[in-house]
């Protein structure tokens, strides 16, 4: 297989599974599953110090190499996201962001108008935005527009384990988004994340599905071969699928007489 | 003086306290965090020079892991 990285802000990105950083049961673990994913491009949140808290920097546990995004999660309007944006980046975390923008606190859904508006703001400041959105493609072409570094639509709710719920429109976008498509959310299972690829979608990141795992560090590898295949099966054109059946042995020289 | 740090109003006894100080009286190490002061980040060379003053919104933040 000839080479096939995916490229975003001038970065090489190889491993198309991007991992991100919560809920895993220590700094140490997480650091192992990204290893074991071979993951170029990780997630961390920003949130307050809590006083006297001597708790290890998360950042030094990520390995070299990988390419930290922080997200914005936490903020409510585009102004929030801004904000955190702009924190991040003075604590010298880099300049890749993720936009979550969440206002409804049942579903996570997040606030696309909000993510829109937070994007235009981000990439004139110069940083290189990944919003996270619900699946819709007049917001899709916008965030494109104004300079998304990719767009990510949602499987289904954060944290929910479902799968690609979103499935036709994300597929949509796919056919009409000339930026990269990476569905971020709701993935459950490796075969999840394979069938976002195998559609053509440039990546995936998963969190909730590997961190709360009986075995996460397997479950990231698990998770990181299904990408591969769904990656590779993309490129190899499938076949279409259709309603009858086209046999696959030939109609011709049957051992019966009369036909 | 009353100062809010991170959402919690409190009082300061010092007549002058930097940012600097601040950290290190919380046991915070300064790397990788942030201190944003009033709305505004205050870059890491200034917080020795920087003291409160009453009714400062202090807010201090470091990176967690998240999805």
């Amino acid at each position: 297989m000839k080479e096939d990285s995916l490229e975003i802000g001038g970065v090489k990105i190889n491993c198309r599974l991007f991992v991100g950083t919560g809920k895993f049961s220590g700094h140490a673990l997480m650091r192992e599953v990204l290893l074991a994913a071979k993951a170029d491009v990780t997630t961390v949140a920003l949130r307050r110090v809590e006083s006297g808290a001597k708790a290890d920097n998360i950042l030094d546990y990520i390995p070299s190499g990988c390419k930290v995004m922080i997200n914005t999660s936490g903020a409510r309007t585009a102004d929030e996201a801004v904000r955190i944006a702009r924190l991040a980046r003075a604590a010298g975390a880099g300049n890749w962001i993720k936009i979550e923008v969440i206002a409804d606190n049942r579903y996570l859904l997040p606030d696309n108008l909000e993510t829109l508006k937070a994007t235009e703001t981000l990439v004139k400041e110069g940083f290189v935005v990944f919003p996270y959105m619900s699946p819709d493609l007049s917001v899709a072409r916008r965030l494109a527009e104004c300079g998304a570094a990719a767009v990510m639509p949602l499987g289904a709710p954060i944290g929910s384990n479902r799968g690609l719920k979103t499935k036709e429109l994300v597929a949509i976008m796919i056919k009409e988004i000339r930026a990269p498509i990476i569905v971020d959310a709701g993935l459950g299972k490796p075969s999840d994340a394979c069938e976002c690829m195998e559609m053509g979608c440039a990546a995936v990141l998963v969190n909730t599905a590997i961190a709360v795992s009986r075995n996460p560090i397997d479950c990231a590898r698990a998770f990181s071969q299904a990408v591969q295949a769904g990656r590779l099966a993309y490129l190899s054109g499938l076949a279409e699928s259709v309603d009858e059946a086209r046999a696959s042995s030939p109609l011709t020289g049957f051992l019966r007489d009369g036909d | 003086m009353k100062v809010r740090i991170n959402g919690v109003d409190e009082m300061i006894s010092e007549a002058t306290l930097t940012l600097q100080q601040l950290i290190a009286d919380r046991g915070l190490s300064p790397k990788k965090i942030v201190i944003e002061l009033n709305l505004s980040i205050v870059p890491r060379e200034q917080w020795p020079q920087i003291t409160l003053q009453d009714s400062d919104i202090i807010e201090i933040v470091s990176f967690v892991g998240g999805g």
